[in-house]
């Protein structure tokens, strides 16, 4: 499917850190094949009423933009300067002390100096300076100020698209610039000229319609949940039930889609099936708000918010009492961060309370919606889970703190709690790649397509090195994540770097441990590979 | 070519000469009787712009960056500073910030060690940056023994306590050195390391220079070229008493001191040396992370266009139907 060669990973790894000879104003952008993603298909512009539908690709000389485009970006600026402090501080307050410099996986990955977060800033920073500060529009370059050009909007392109919204930089910056947060803002500027990227839009376009992001009907999400019911009987001997879209469920189950359409997702998927089954969890999977991920959050502010309401809706209609929500990483930055103060409040809704340990989710109170790892820590910490962590003894792992559950939520401890509880042999990676300081997958906000592919590569080379030294050290086998993206795109990733390396979300851990009632003597785990044997 | 803009700072900063040497040789001296009052209101109207406008500026959502554990399950350790629960956590965390530059202490520096990359300690920016602002506010605040009398302790208790080495007369202030220390460093991280160099702009130059030469002009006046103290205390007090005067005869090198210093304050605020206020305001540092448990009010949230249920169901009935899933209208 690639359309790039890929270099090999020795090769990969023959990074020039020493910036170019030429200015970086004077640098023009290099569509070089294997570095960026294929433009957004009309249709999904269409189907999204989205500005500027036309064919064309980022390689193409001529964009097609509106005749107006300038004024049109440069209102777009005013108009998001006045409605975000971030933007308008974080254009203002950088002294370019470069601490956030290699910080940035895509540097550490690349070596290109526009990959540093605070020269991705700058490149929008100096047309800020240029139409929005007097020093700009008096000392022009002197000022470090520029004309918007169809250049300067070629490298946000290209730039904006290779940064995915991890916030590692902004962990580091000594005034919390978040390059995420300009971004995503300089995202939305390009949407408004219509420049943006298949990879994002097509999933946002099908979750709008068909409410996930592959665009599977009904009937598709009952028949995939089903055939994991029957892996599950096969497995265990148990039949699950597969509650779809039942009204009188106590709670709505929202998980990324790739959870029941994709490996090694559906083995989650199939551990959070029998751990409901387990406990008689009243709840319900539903068709219209199939999908937890929100590819929103790759476009703009407004399309999270479209394609966030969903959830809600879909909680009243149901009657449900709350939302528990999967693994899920850019899901949960949404969910955290956004949902209640986009679609909210959501006082149609009860507090969340565990129906089975009686623990009320103080923390969730508002936005009622419950981390699957939440849930599941207080289970286990309440003894109502028997668990037999040996069933995982073929695994040696690692964990791989996802990037937005990391540093827009801090969810650190819930699942190692879990992994802790269901298996014997886990492995910390160095503490400069975990925890508030993990590294990317490399392919996150929509850019874990194939046409990308040396980009991914390049990104996520400092976490997949870090998982390397752990194989070295401690024989690690999986990579344990709590992210859709992550299991898919680290699955690639391990592929190139790490070989022998598979990736695994912490509830697959958990429905191999889980001991259920009536349960046959299981001779394999999840994925049908023999338990015990390593 | 990337050192153009460094050069052009140097020449800035020699341009700037000029007026104040011109000003001593040829009796300018009225305007620094009023001069500091320009200067003055550009300071203070600067900030206050500044900060009004980004003031102005709604936080639609609370995004702060989360850098411990957050407070979730009872039993669970949250980290209440580098992830606040509450407004003390907050503020903790904001008071690590200005006063520790909590941030840039985890600094560290990325090598490609045998294929792969490692990373080591960098506590050396923390180090010379915390050090040149701290020194700066002092040396800053030992000026206010001219502009208050009786002298406030704050500046005589300061200037005692920086100067008690006791080397040479008058004593040398430990500020004095480390300030330039600070600088030094700075500077060089700047020139030298090809990365920040090729970021570097004309201004991250030329607000090193300008205090680099405030800095040296005051320690030649101070150590080298005495100066009559009690006629720059008499027109500092003049200008705090709005009875300003002239002095009757000044050095060039106070003349280089005071242009330096007007610039420096009057630019401040237009510059991005206003990050000495910007960092309060700062969302993902001073925002508690209680978007769950309280809901967060964006002053513009608009409504949306949505695909409702409704008109899914209407898409999909028959194919909802065909596979037993219930819906809503037959």
């Amino acid at each position: 499917m690639s359309t790039a060669k890929i270099p090999e990973p020795d090769e990969l790894m023959q990074i020039k850190y020493a910036p170019p000879q030429t200015a970086w104003m004077e640098t023009p952008v290099d569509f070089r094949p294997g570095t960026w993603s294929y433009g957004a298909a009309a249709k999904n512009l269409a189907a999204l009423d989205m500005p500027n539908p036309r064919a064309w690709q980022p390689s193409d000389a001529d964009w097609k933009l509106p005749e107006n485009w300038r004024q049109i970006i440069l209102d777009g600026m005013k108009e998001r300067l006045d409605k975000y402090r971030s933007f308008r501080l974080f254009m203002d307050i950088c002294v370019r002390c470069g601490a956030c410099a290699d910080k940035c996986h895509f540097y550490i990955g690349s070596g290109d100096p526009k990959n540093m977060p605070v020269l991705r800033a700058e490149l929008i920073r100096s047309v800020y300076r240029r139409y929005f500060t007097a020093s700009g529009r008096c000392f022009g370059k002197l000022a470090g100020a520029r004309d918007l050009t169809v250049d300067v909007l070629k490298e946000w392109f290209y730039y904006f698209y290779q940064c995915t919204e991890c916030r590692r930089c902004s962990v580091f910056c000594p005034y919390g610039i978040d390059q995420a947060e300009i971004t995503m803002i300089g995202r939305e500027l390009l949407n408004l000229v219509g420049c943006n990227i298949n990879w994002a839009l097509e999933p946002a376009a099908n979750c709008f319609r068909t409410g996930n992001h592959l665009g599977i009907q009904p009937g598709g999400i009952k028949d995939m949940l089903e055939f994991l019911a029957d892996d599950i009987e096969d497995r265990t001997g148990v039949r699950v039930e597969v509650p779809i879209n039942k009204k009188g469920a106590d709670i709505l189950f929202v998980t990324p889609s790739a959870d029941y359409f994709a490996d090694p997702g559906t083995y989650t998927c199939m551990g959070y099936m029998m751990l409901f089954h387990e406990i008689g969890l009243n709840y319900t999977f539903s068709t219209y708000a199939s999908e937890g991920g929100n590819f929103g959050l790759f476009t703009s502010h407004e399309m999270i918010k479209r394609l966030n309401a969903k959830i809600y809706a879909e909680a009243k209609r149901l009657g449900v009492k709350w939302i528990l929500g999967g693994e899920c990483g850019h899901m949960w930055r949404v969910i955290h961060q956004y949902m209640d103060t986009m679609n909210g409040p959501a006082d149609f809704l009860e507090e969340p309370v565990s129906p089975i340990t009686g623990t009320r989710f103080e923390n969730a109170k508002s936005t009622k919606m419950v981390h699957i790892t939440e849930f599941t820590a207080d289970l286990i910490k309440n003894g109502k889970l028997k668990l037999d962590p040996s069933r995982n003894d073929h695994v040696r792992l690692t964990f791989h703190d996802s990037c937005n559950p990391a540093r827009a939520m801090g969810l650190f401890e819930e699942p190692r709690y879990i992994i802790q509880k269901t298996c014997d042999h886990f492995y910390e990676m160095a503490e400069d790649t975990i925890r508030e300081k993990t590294f990317c997958c490399g392919a996150g906000a929509g850019l874990g397509n194939d046409e990308n592919l040396e980009m991914r590569m390049r990104g996520g080379m400092p976490r997949a090195m870090a998982v390397r030294e752990v194989v070295k050290k401690h024989g690690v086998n999986r990579l344990g994540c709590i992210c859709a993206i992550d299991r898919a795109t680290l699955t690639t990733l391990m592929d190139y770097w790490v070989p022998g390396v598979s990736v695994m979300g912490v509830h697959e851990l958990v429905g191999n441990a889980l001991v259920m009632k009536s349960e046959k003597e299981r001779s394999t785990d999840l994925r049908g590979e023999k338990i015990g044997g390593s | 070519m990337p050192m153009r803009n460094l050069g052009l700072a140097f020449v800035a900063v020699l341009l700037l000469a000029l007026p104040a040497a011109a000003a001593a040789a040829a009796d300018m001296t009225a305007l620094l009787v009023v001069l500091p009052y320009g200067v003055f209101v550009l300071f203070l109207g600067g900030f206050v712009y500044r900060v009004v406008r980004w003031a102005k500026a709604p936080v639609p959502f609370r995004i702060p960056t989360t850098c411990g554990q957050e407070k979730s399950l009872p039993w669970i350790h949250n980290n209440p500073v580098e992830n606040p629960a509450g407004p003390l956590g907050a503020i903790g965390r904001m008071a690590g910030e200005v006063f520790l530059f909590r941030s840039l202490f985890r600094n560290s520096q990325t090598e490609i060690v045998d294929g792969r990359p490692v990373y080591g300690s960098a506590k050396w920016l923390w180090f010379f940056g915390l050090m040149f602002h701290v020194s700066l506010l002092i040396a800053a605040l030992r000026h206010l023994r001219f502009f208050t009398e009786p002298v406030v302790p704050l500046a005589t208790g300061l200037s005692a306590l920086d100067g008690f080495l006791e080397i040479g007369v008058p004593a040398l202030y430990i500020s004095d050195v480390t300030l330039l220390a600070g600088l030094v460093f700075l500077f060089l991280r700047r020139v030298v390391l090809p990365q920040v160099r090729y970021i570097s702009l004309f201004s991250d130059y030329f607000a090193l220079l300008l205090i680099a030469t405030i800095a040296a002009t005051g320690l030649l006046m101070r150590h080298f070229f005495p100066v009559d103290l009690n006629a720059v205390k008499t027109l500092a007090m003049g200008w705090v008493s709005f009875a300003p005067s002239a002095p009757a005869d000044a050095s060039i090198l106070f003349y280089l001191h005071l242009c330096f210093v007007f610039v420096l304050i009057a630019w401040l605020p237009w510059s991005k040396l206003s990050h000495m206020a910007g960092i309060f305001l700062s969302p993902t540092r001073n925002q508690i992370n209680n978007s769950r448990s309280r809901r967060h009010v964006n002053p513009w949230n608009a409504p949306v266009k949505v695909h409702t249920y409704a008109e899914y169901e209407d898409e999909f009935r028959d194919k909802m139907k065909a596979a037993g899933l219930p819906v809503e209208k037959e």
